[in-house]
């Protein structure tokens, strides 16, 4: 059996030499992000069955829909942890699905991740949890490395925790840790799993009004997967709700809301 | 009836039916374990094949290789040092009372140095670092691979490939031949100390007895031949962990699974290693 990694690193390749990415955080002119026809299946489980879905920069998309529903796999796809079985993936005008692995690493760099657990690493202190990619993509003195954590800690309201280890965190503060980490290499596009997830009320209402102040101030496109609807109609521009691997509706909360769909009234009633 | 059944029906009686039915399912349990165990060895191949595209593409993670080679060498160095010592001291009691027997007793300065260098020390201190280092191995990347921690350091644009496996592996590379040498001391020093307990005897007289028929062959290839084990130890060690699947039972089976396989393979390695270095370092 491949593994995710194995799988997308032996994917076909494009030549490591197709252009960079232009101008900050990756941005161009057309959409973020588009996906055209999107298919992928675990064995035969069908998870996503032709998923179409453009991110405009600047602009946040809530991927709402029921568990297993495929929301997660679907932010993996956009980021080439996973490979889809087909269609396409346009990151800033570029098909990721045959890109040699540099590349994508490339495109990378331009993509922030905070996944559900946010994923720090546990061997590593919170400093350097926000320190690893910029040592790793951003050639810059220690201080000043260390004066960017600082400041990206200060943005998430951890600048007081540098030094502790992500065991010594609570779940909330583990997600503020890894939102700054997503952010280290000010990237155009923003994927969330979850933010939400698994935290009382107040820290969930903390975690909302942060990416929304984040969002201002960095002018991300984001994809927000989440479960909370209350949380997607606060930093959302747009929902979009997966069901049976498809979208089954597109648009602003308001218009979900006017949806003579069963399956869509009953998901807002439920959650709301 | 189809004709294979109609076949059936004609030459086997109901009761030889039920009587093959165990050994057919005994040959479809063998079948799986061999398709299991050509895939485990395919996706063993591809591993090693990415580990190594890895390995030529800049950075070459300095700063992660040398941490790797304080946490896999220093900190087994006790452990490795006592497992010599102990293996030199209980040699050095055992071969006495058998060379005594034989009227050999002079020899033992030599018997016991040369069994330590070309062979004890060596599989001592791969079985040791497989034990202590593989299941580490094993079970941190099965606990970075559950808890997303690889997906997180793949989509920050690093290769763990190389920033895990790789960096692994060679620590594990250079440092068991080092380890290997510290073996070799320990061993050598506690079985000089336990035989000068029984008889007492200068430590100079004894590694000058003990060395004396030994030659730099003797000593280079044996210890040289535990890269191959630490090649062995760091390869299956990153595999079995970035394999990981499942939750905490998962990294508990790589972690088992790591030690058992690497342990196995260093063996089965030191037979091939000892056949090839008899014939071409002899």
């Amino acid at each position: 059996m491949m593994h995710p990694e194995q799988e997308v690193l032996l994917g076909v390749e494009e030549s490591a030499a197709t252009p960079a990415i232009e101008s900050s955080g990756g941005k161009s002119d057309g959409p973020a992000v588009i996906l055209r026809g999107l298919h992928k299946s675990f064995g035969s489980q069908i998870v996503l069955d032709g998923i179409d879905l453009t991110l405009k920069n600047g602009e946040t998309l809530a991927v709402l829909g029921r568990s297993g529903t495929g929301k997660s796999v679907l932010l993996k796809l956009i980021i080439g942890l996973q490979k889809s079985d087909s269609g396409s993936i346009c990151i800033h005008g570029r098909e990721i699905n045959r890109l040699h692995l540099d590349a994508m690493n490339e495109i990378r760099k331009k993509m922030g991740f905070l996944f559900q657990q946010a994923a720090l690493y546990d061997s590593l202190t919170v400093e350097q949890n926000v320190a690893f990619p910029l040592k790793r993509h951003i050639k810059m003195t220690e201080s000043e490395q260390g004066d960017r954590v600082k400041e990206l800690l200060a943005a998430v309201g951890m600048e007081g925790d540098l030094k502790k280890m992500p065991s010594d965190l609570s779940g909330g503060m583990q997600k503020r840790v890894g939102l700054a980490r997503a952010l280290a290499l000010e990237p155009g596009i923003l994927l969330l799993d979850e933010p939400t997830a698994g935290l009382d009320p107040i820290t969930a209402g903390e975690i909302d009004e942060l990416i929304l102040k984040l969002q201002e101030e960095h002018d991300v496109a984001s994809i927000v997967v989440t479960h909370d609807l209350h949380s997607a109609k606060t930093i959302a521009d747009r929902l979009a709700l997966l069901y049976e691997g498809k979208v089954l509706i597109e648009g602003s909360f308001q218009e979900l809301e006017k949806s003579d769909d069963a399956f869509v009234s009953e998901f807002l009633q439920r959650d709301s | 009836m189809s004709h294979d059944a109609r076949i059936r029906h004609r030459w086997i009686s109901p009761a030889a039916g039920q009587a093959l039915l165990p050994m057919s399912s005994t040959l479809t349990s063998v079948w799986i374990l061999i398709n299991r165990l050509l895939e485990w060895f395919g996706d063993l191949g591809l591993f090693a094949w990415q580990v190594m595209r890895a390995a030529v593409r800049r950075p070459f993670e300095g700063r992660e290789l040398i941490r790797q080679l304080d946490e896999i060498g220093s900190k087994s160095l006790p452990l490795v040092a006592l497992a010599g010592a102990a293996i030199g001291a209980v040699l050095s009691l055992e071969s006495r009372s058998s060379l005594v027997r034989f009227g050999a007793k002079s020899m033992l300065p030599a018997a016991l140095v040369y069994s330590i260098i070309r062979e004890t020390g060596p599989i001592v201190t791969g079985l040791v670092v497989s034990g202590r280092v593989g299941a580490g191995i094993g079970a941190e990347l099965g606990s970075m691979k559950v808890t997303e921690q690889i997906d997180a350091i793949e989509a920050s644009g690093v290769n763990p490939f190389k920033f895990l496996a790789f960096t692994r592996i060679v620590a594990c590379i250079l440092m068991l031949p080092l380890l290997t040498l510290a073996a070799d001391f320990c061993a050598v020093v506690f079985g000089w100390i336990a035989e000068t307990l029984v008889e007492p005897v200068s430590f100079l007289r004894f590694i000058n007895k003990g060395f004396l028929g030994a030659s730099f062959s003797d000593f280079v290839a044996p210890t040289l031949r535990t890269a191959v084990f630490g090649l062995i130890i760091g390869m299956i060690g990153c595999f079995q962990g970035m394999r990981t699947q499942g939750g905490t039972a998962g990294v508990g089976f790589s972690a088992t699974s790591s030690v058992v396989l690497s342990s196995l393979f260093v063996i089965l390695a030191d037979v091939v290693l000892v056949k090839f270095i008899l014939v071409f370092f002899s």
